[in-house]
């Protein structure tokens, strides 16, 4: 399993990033086209309202033309040139034009007209002193019928205010870019990282499991995870038939096993008890030790699927751990006896009420126990302790037999798994998975210490409440 | 003093040729190690700028001053026609001032000094203004005793009308054929109120000395040949009259026309950098709290009075151009002397 678990997966890509990639390019090409649009309408803008006041200036001089005795006199209005001055400090040029020569105004200050009189002011930009102007040219018809004189007004700032404004407006439409770049990104983060979310849950759904939880997913998700979620169930369904038939072939297996043993074994000690040649007595005695432990074996499989089936379908009743513990010690005291080990039973005097599957914890209790006995030299002592420690109820079995050696203590709870110290002693290795198995079930866990040469310390840790 | 004027009218009615344009005055201040000469153009007489010139070496020791006065069309025509090589050219005539930003004879120049300016003393940050001052009614206590002094324009007419034994031959204003500054004043006059022209016309008939400077028309009041002077530069009549006693300046309380005197860097400025620190120089905050003191101009920074509530600066920009033009200037003193000459 572990295997499985381990192997790196192979990730191309990333959706989120994927998306957040994309999104904000989106984002990008709509901030630029946003700041191109600002600072287009609002340059356009600007220089609109230069032309407008430009062309209010030149038709206010135009309005204050007038002829006496046939020479066209001009009384320049204040507020042609004052107006030009109030929203920037541009430099104001004009001439009122007449038949090609200069009324007044700047002589040097020449926009080609239409000859025509047109009502349309006629815009141009061009470069005057060294600067570059923005002229609008007015041309009016001056005069009575008889003597009509055409006269050009040609009014021109120069642009500086304008560039000043549209430096700002260009950093304001940067900064609007930039601020919508940046939310539009921000929202994307957001948006991807909800979009995603629901796998998120699956995942974890599935991440936070516990081993042999093999019910079919149940968590909520998007019609779009709907085919993932139910492919995983169904895959959850096969795997979970396929363990069940397994786990139902090995109780089988064993249970197929321990019946014959049983009269092979029956039938070896008839036999053993007519042979009169030690030597052959001697070596049926260790065939019937060694069907012992295949007995024991096959009987700790069937223990084990039986913790697996029930602890799947947990049923709690309220017992008392210390009339447990004793009616443990009590069932294997006959086995004790035959090495002529004393099994020690002492507690606190405290409450050990706890809620649990007694034949699970019986069996569990009975597993350490047994182990305990098996590996204690003969002649010595079993420490049963039964105590409670901050959250605990712990039931501890101390031994003064070998302990364990040459294998990680966590190891001690996979399957089959033995110690290097135990050869000369069959084993199955499934004892201590049991117990494990079964404080687990209840909520609680499995401590083992072990000093070498002062035997090993096996404590069970159940959750008070 | 006759022939100066004779020469600006000549050369404003564009008979005579190119002959140079007339100075009134000049001095050099000497640093002790000149390193740097600053050439300063300025319609300001000497003895008024003459503290700020000394306190200005004291703080930039290796600049030696070139002051020259010229009257503001002389200095119109120095740096217009002659293209005259000055580094700073100040002048109370903020139209030909404006003007000569406007058609580009001016460099800019921005400092942080310059930047604490408001915006309207600042034009292009290329003109800078240093002072506000406004144009006054000076009278004679002597000859307006048992008389109302009038407040405002219209009274002032009715006042010369009712007493033109007071007042015939004793009244004094510019020529505003030959000073720039008193042209500036009377074309503001003619926009502010309608009753320019009558006063004008009043002005006329009761014939009205005209005068090319500030101080001649005070110096005429204070000598009893004249009754009163209309629009007299507030700051000399204020410095004269902090010296002796005598006169009146009388708040107007229709408006009150605030010229601002300007400085700017001419194109042609050998040393602008130097020009650079006397107009840093103008608006430091020091200069600018001492200037009414030394100098008697009023600071740029700072109320006039409070009493005087209708002030009507005049506004720096294109606007001053208007009267500058050849047929507005034309039309103006053709009706300025039927007015004032009665014929």
């Amino acid at each position: 399993m572990k295997a499985i678990f381990g192997t790196p997966l192979i990730t191309r890509g990333s959706m989120q990033r994927r998306l957040v990639i994309q999104l904000s390019l989106i984002a990008f090409l709509l901030s630029l086209l946003l700041f191109l649009i600002v600072r287009g309408v609002a340059d356009r803008a600007a220089s609109d309202t230069q032309d407008n006041i430009l062309a209010a200036s030149a038709i206010s001089i135009a309005d204050a033309l007038y002829s006496e005795g046939g020479q066209v006199q001009l009384e320049l209005p204040y507020s042609a040139l004052s107006m030009l001055g109030t929203i920037s400090e541009d430099r104001v040029f004009y001439r009122v034009n007449v038949d090609g020569t200069t009324l007044t105004g700047y002589d040097d200050l020449v926009v080609s007209a239409r000859s025509d009189v047109s009502t349309q002011a006629e815009f141009s930009t061009f470069s005057y002193r060294g600067e570059p102007v923005r002229a609008v040219s007015v041309t009016r018809s001056v005069g009575s019928q008889s003597q009509r004189t055409l006269v050009q007004v040609v009014v021109a700032q120069t642009r500086l205010s304008l560039a000043q404004i549209s430096y700002r407006i260009t950093l304001w439409a940067v900064a609007i870019g930039v601020a919508f770049f940046l939310v539009a990104t921000g929202l994307s983060l957001w948006a991807a990282h909800n979009a995603l979310a629901p796998l998120n849950r699956v995942a974890s759904a599935v991440t936070r499991r516990g081993p042999n939880d093999l019910r079919p997913v149940r968590a909520e998700a998007p019609a779009e995870l709907a085919p993932l979620v139910s492919a995983l169930n169904s895959f959850i369904v096969r795997l979970s038939a396929s363990l069940a038939r397994s786990e139902d072939f090995i109780a089988e297996a064993a249970h197929r096993v321990r019946t014959p043993l049983a009269t092979v074994r029956t039938q070896a000690e008839v036999i053993h008890r007519s042979l009169q040649h030690s030597k052959n007595k001697s070596a049926l005695r260790e065939m019937i030790r060694a069907i012992d432990e295949s007995s024991r074996s096959a009987g700790q499989l069937l223990d084990h699927a039986m913790v697996n089936f029930r602890a799947d379908q947990f049923q709690a009743v309220d017992i008392d751990l210390r009339e447990l513990v004793a009616e443990t010690v009590e069932r294997l005291s006959p086995t004790a006896e035959l090495k002529d080990i004393a099994i020690l039973v002492s507690d606190t005097g405290e409450d050990f009420a706890f809620s649990a599957d007694p034949i699970l914890l019986q069996n569990a209790l009975r597993n350490v126990l047994d182990n305990a006995i098996k590996y204690s030299p003969p002649d010595s002592d079993i420490l049963v302790k039964l105590f409670h420690d901050s959250n605990f109820h712990v039931i501890s079995f101390h031994d003064q037999g070998r302990g364990f050696e040459g294998l990680n203590l966590e190891n001690h709870f996979e399957r089959f798994k033995r110690g290097t110290n135990v050869g000369d002693i069959v084993g199955s290795g499934l004892g201590l998975t049991i117990v494990n198995e079964v404080a687990r079930a209840h909520g609680g866990h499995v401590k083992i210490t072990s000093n070498k040469g002062e035997g090993a310390c096996v404590s069970l840790f159940l959750p008070l409440a | 003093m006759r022939f100066f004027i004779l020469a600006f009218g000549l050369i404003f009615s564009n008979v005579g040729v190119c002959v140079g344009f007339e100075i009134e005055d000049q001095r050099i201040y000497p640093a002790t190690n000149a390193a740097q000469v600053l050439k300063v153009l300025s319609t300001a007489d000497i003895a008024s700028f003459d503290p700020l010139i000394k306190e200005f070496q004291m703080q930039n020791t290796e600049v030696s001053v070139n002051y020259t006065v010229a009257s503001s069309a002389q200095v119109m025509t120095a740096i217009y026609d002659e293209n005259a090589a000055f580094d700073l050219v100040i002048s109370s005539a903020m139209d030909l001032q404006t003007k000569l930003a406007n058609d580009g004879y001016s460099q800019s120049f921005i400092s942080n000094n310059t930047a604490r300016l408001p915006n309207w003393a600042k034009w292009q940050d290329q003109l800078f203004a240093f002072t506000q001052e406004p144009a006054a009614l000076v009278i004679s206590d002597k000859a307006f005793e048992g008389l109302t002094i009038p407040t405002n324009r219209e009274q002032l007419i009715e006042l010369m009308r009712a007493n033109p034994e007071v007042f015939e031959g004793r009244i004094g204003t510019y020529d505003v054929r030959t000073s720039g500054l008193g042209y500036l004043f009377a074309t503001q006059d003619s926009r502010n109120t309608d009753s320019f022209w009558r006063l004008t016309e009043v002005m006329g008939r009761l014939k009205t000395e005209l005068y090319c400077c500030s101080g001649a028309m005070i110096d005429g009041v204070y000598q009893g040949k004249l009754a009163l002077a209309y629009n007299v530069l507030g700051s000399y009549a204020e410095n004269r009259l902090a010296r002796e006693g005598g006169i009146t300046i009388v708040p107007m309380q229709d408006y009150l026309t605030v010229m601002m005197r300007t400085a700017l860097i001419p194109k042609t400025a050998e040393s602008p950098h130097v020009a650079g620190r006397m107009i840093d120089f103008l608006l430091d905050e020091n200069t600018q709290t001492k200037l009414a003191q030394t100098t008697g101009f009023p600071p740029i920074f700072g109320q006039i009075a409070d009493s005087q509530k209708a002030l009507r600066p005049i506004r720096l920009g294109p606007g001053l151009l208007v009267f500058l033009d050849r047929l507005k200037r034309k039309a103006f003193v053709r009706n300025w002397e039927s007015s004032i000459l009665q014929k």
